[in-house]
């Protein structure tokens, strides 16, 4: 194959590098299965208990776990599971419906929010990390800096429930419900994502803001921002021009990061305002030990971190080379 | 309205929530004291509205309970987000359970027994045809029960169809059932929301997979664990109803967020309302609170096969040494109603209430101690959350409670997760929270029984086992009801089961939402809001 080849030839060092992390990451999502596969039978109950719950006599239940297998044990259960997901079949929900078919919308929804969020959240950040590393221990430095502090000290859902309180059961501007439907015009999506949104730019504007402030900061200190400054350079084309490029790499990391939060980790944001994305599915099939759904949904949540980081990394090398080569 | 008649009513309202009156002794004296004044509908909206219902309107309900594993099969259905949507508004059974807890035909026009209740004759309705334009036959309602029974089946009432010998179609607008044994109460046990009739499929079984029923409602649309979206039958077999237009049931699984998008107009009504958030509720104008008596009801069971709870006065002792009042004030909230010690609702068919009751006193605790030779006793208490909501905090006052008579109480703090697969049925004494049945014979069948798989006080009664053999074929009612009356004594007195309350159905209706009387023997007006209920 000419992935092999170039590898071989070393020509391509980005190539061979994303290949060997994507190996790795694949490892990883193996050994993140297991685990996960391990931890949910570990649970007391399973599915046939959790659906027939008060109408669960033991014949029932017996019935049940031979409809769904679940009458085998758990380590032959995993390697019929693993057997499938290699060759891209992650069979069927405990509900009889294609797993795909469960997270497929689910997702979608994640995602169309996810990128929403970062579509506003990343440049703004950027944005206001260099406007506070140029005007360091400025007032606005300093009101940026103690406001994103406290934004990021507080819990999401408390931020979420301070804004429903005050934009939705008060003033009324926005809806409490972010019950998306399909059909929906974009418009109407929107308006009902808002809250949402709002609350999620708290979380992680603040966090990729003050990182892209320390990176900045950090780099200002170098000699040659001070040869810059020397040359009589003006101050913003210094940082846009000499510091930026060599911050790239931690602030590309950071975002990275949080895009993979927006993916992975907005559970309690979906709870609160009752948005149909994928950590509300995860969270229900973990209730109803609907183990193939976990399981998806594990992957996907270990897969967008890998895939995230994977780009900062190669982000980092094309804006600094001389990563390639660790001393 | 003045101030000493407001007050009054508020003490009969107060009356009524604990228990002390019934509900139709409350209608009387409430209504008696509104036509004094000439007000009152606005005090009391959801027990004295008596305006026409009126047609149209979309209205929305916020469940609790919904789950993306909720599917259309009636075998599932696990809460009542899928039970309200799927039996209650898609689909009938043959039989429904009126508000007032009767049972009247549905599907089924008549139903009469014979042969000592062994057999079942049900008359069906003429004419009804299920959404897809296809008339009801026989053959359908055969599939829709043979689908939860044979050995194979995994559906939750196939332990309740086990007595069910065949099903015979004679002619073609009657369906005989021949059960094993006689079973008085069987027209009770069809209404049971998995016994919903669906489309039969050509070579047997039933198409759920379609959603399409008789129901009040056609499904337009299901997202599982979003919400079910459906439009009104205009072909439906009942006079006038469904009121709506189109209803939507949304899952609001956070309490908050439930409260929230009740309070701003999202929704129209919302199950499982925190006590704690009655009193924000009941500020505002436009919204109500339903407390709506239902068979659900806290227990604190013993183990009446093993020491010391095989001795019937170590149990009595027991039973005095709690003091109900108190915990019904701090736990929850006076949102309760005192148990005495049987698992019978008073909304339920023969429902009796056992002398004396049993209320908080030290002396006849200890009294039954000395009886059964012991100045004190140490046992377990094994509780958690998950026992039933409040289970630690009643635990740790009964604990204060029995200590004054020398009963020194262990509150075991068991965990949530597994609750009911280790501690429930296994420990010797343990927390219960328990649905209800909507009859003596199902209820004492399923838990009190020698036999029954539930049994969790292991109690073994031969007079209350015999009755409860005799009573199920007794067609004769006051025959039965002298049996079910001496049943709910002995469970009274001997039974291992320290009934500590009965808990309402705590839900927020808004005041755009008219309806009747609301049934509570299963949630949601027995399921049926939707076809009950009006836009006002």
């Amino acid at each position: 194959m000419t992935g092999t080849s170039i590898l071989a030839s070393g020509s391509h060092p980005i190539l061979n590098m994303t290949v060997q992390r994507l190996g790795l990451g694949l490892l990883s999502l193996a050994i993140v299965s297991a685990i996960i596969f391990t931890a949910v039978s570990f649970l007391p109950g399973d599915f046939a208990t959790a659906i027939l719950g008060r109408s669960a006599t033991p014949e029932t239940v017996a019935a049940f776990q031979q409809k769904l297998g679940l009458d085998k044990p758990w380590p032959q259960r995993y390697v019929d599971w693993l057997g499938g997901a290699l060759v891209g079949d992650f069979g069927d929900s405990f509900s009889s419906r294609l797993v795909s078919t469960v997270i497929g919308p689910r997702l979608a929804n994640t995602l169309a929010l996810a990128a929403t969020t970062a579509v506003i959240a990343v440049p703004l950040a950027v944005f206001l990390g260099i406007v506070c590393a140029r005007y360091r221990n400025k007032p606005v430095d300093r009101f940026l800096s103690s406001a994103t502090l406290a934004s990021i000290s507080l819990p999401e859902f408390f931020i979420a429930y301070v804004l429903m309180l005050v934009l939705a059961t008060k003033l009324h501007i926005f809806p409490s419900l972010s019950s998306i439907r399909p059909g929906m015009g974009l418009g109407e999506h929107l308006y009902r994502m808002a809250l949402p949104i709002m609350t999620l730019l708290f979380v992680t504007l603040a966090h990729m803001m003050r990182n892209t402030r320390a990176a900045l900061i950090g780099v200002m200190s170098r000699p040659y921002i001070e040869m810059a400054r020397l040359k009589g350079e003006p101050e913003m084309r210094i940082v846009l021009r000499h510091a930026l490029p060599n911050a790239i790499g931690p602030i590309a990391s950071v975002i990275a990061i949080n895009l993979a939060y927006l993916i992975a980790g907005v559970v309690v944001v979906e709870v609160v305002f009752v948005y149909p994305g994928i950590g509300q599915t995860m969270v229900d099939a973990v209730r109803n030990r609907d183990v193939p759904v976990v399981q998806a949904c594990a992957l996907i949540f270990s897969a967008a971190y890998i895939v995230l980081n994977l780009i900062a990394d190669i982000i980092s090398i094309v804006s600094n080379p001389r990563l390639l080569h660790p001393r | 309205m003045s101030d000493a008649r407001l007050r009054e009513m508020q003490f009969w309202a107060e009356r009524l929530r604990k228990g002390g009156i019934s509900r139709r002794e409350f209608l009387g004296r409430a209504a008696a004291l509104a036509a004094a004044a000439g007000v009152g509908s606005s005090l009391t909206p959801s027990l004295l509205h008596a305006e026409e219902p009126k047609q149209g309107g979309y209205a929305r309900f916020g469940m609790s309970d919904a789950s993306q594993q909720d599917t259309l099969d009636p075998g599932t259905w696990p809460a009542s987000f899928a039970q309200a949507a799927f039996n209650g508004s898609l689909c009938n059974n043959l039989t429904e359970i009126a508000a007032d807890g009767s049972i009247i035909g549905d599907l089924a026009e008549s139903f009469e027994p014979a042969d000592g209740a062994r057999k079942w004759i049900f008359k069906i309705r003429n004419g009804i045809t299920f959404h897809d334009g296809k008339s009801l036959t026989v053959k359908d309602i055969q599939e829709s029960f043979h689908h939860h029974m044979g050995d194979a089946s995994s559906s939750g009432a196939k332990s309740l169809l086990s007595q069910v010998e065949t099903i015979e179609a004679d002619g073609p607008n009657t369906v005989v059932f021949n059960l094993k044994s006689g079973t008085a109460d069987f027209p009770y046990l069809v209404a049971d929301y998995h016994l919903s009739i669906m489309p039969a499929k050509e070579g047997g079984g039933i198409d759920w997979q379609r959603g399409v029923g008789t129901g009040s409602f056609i499904l337009e649309n299901f997202e599982p664990g979003i919400a079910v979206k459906m439009k009104r039958n205009p072909n439906y077999h009942k006079d006038n109803k469904p009121h709506f237009d189109e209803v939507e049931f949304v899952a609001i699984m956070d309490a908050t967020a439930r409260l929230n998008a009740f309070i701003t107009g999202e929704v129209e009504f919302i199950g499982d309302l925190d006590v704690n958030n009655i009193a924000l509720i009941e500020r505002n104008s436009d919204l109500a609170v339903g407390r709506i008596p239902s068979l659900r009801h806290f227990t604190f069971d013993m183990d009446t096969s093993t020491a010391p709870f095989d001795n019937p006065d170590v149990r009595m002792a027991l039973k005095y040494a709690l003091d109900r009042d108190d915990v019904i004030r701090k736990v929850f909230r006076g949102e309760a109603i005192k148990g005495n010690d049987t698992p019978v609702a008073s909304e339920m068919p023969f429902y009796f209430d056992p002398q004396p009751q049993h209320d908080y006193d030290v002396d006849k605790a200890k009294a039954y101690l000395a009886k059964a030779g012991l100045s004190s006793l140490d046992i377990d208490l094994s509780v958690s959350e998950a026992a039933f909501p409040g289970a630690i905090a009643a635990a740790v006052l009964y604990k204060e409670h029995a200590a004054k008579a020398g009963i020194n109480i262990n509150v075991v703090r068991e965990a949530d997760d597994g609750y009911w697969e280790n501690v429930w049925l296994k420990k010797p004494f343990n927390g219960c929270d328990w649905y209800g049945r909507a009859t003596c014979d199902w209820l004492f069948s399923t838990a009190y029984a020698a036999d029954a798989s539930w049994n969790n006080t292991h109690w073994k009664n031969p007079r209350f086992n015999e009755l409860l053999i005799a009573a199920r074929s007794e067609t004769d009612q006051e025959q039965r009801a002298s049996q079910y009356r001496e049943m709910q004594q002995i469970i009274h007195d001997d039974g291992g089961v320290i009934t500590v309350a009965f808990v309402n159905w705590i839900v927020g209706i808004s005041k755009k939402i008219g309806h009747g009387e609301i049934g509570g023997i299963f949630p949601c007006d027995n399921l049926r809001m939707t076809e009950r209920w009006w836009m006002a």
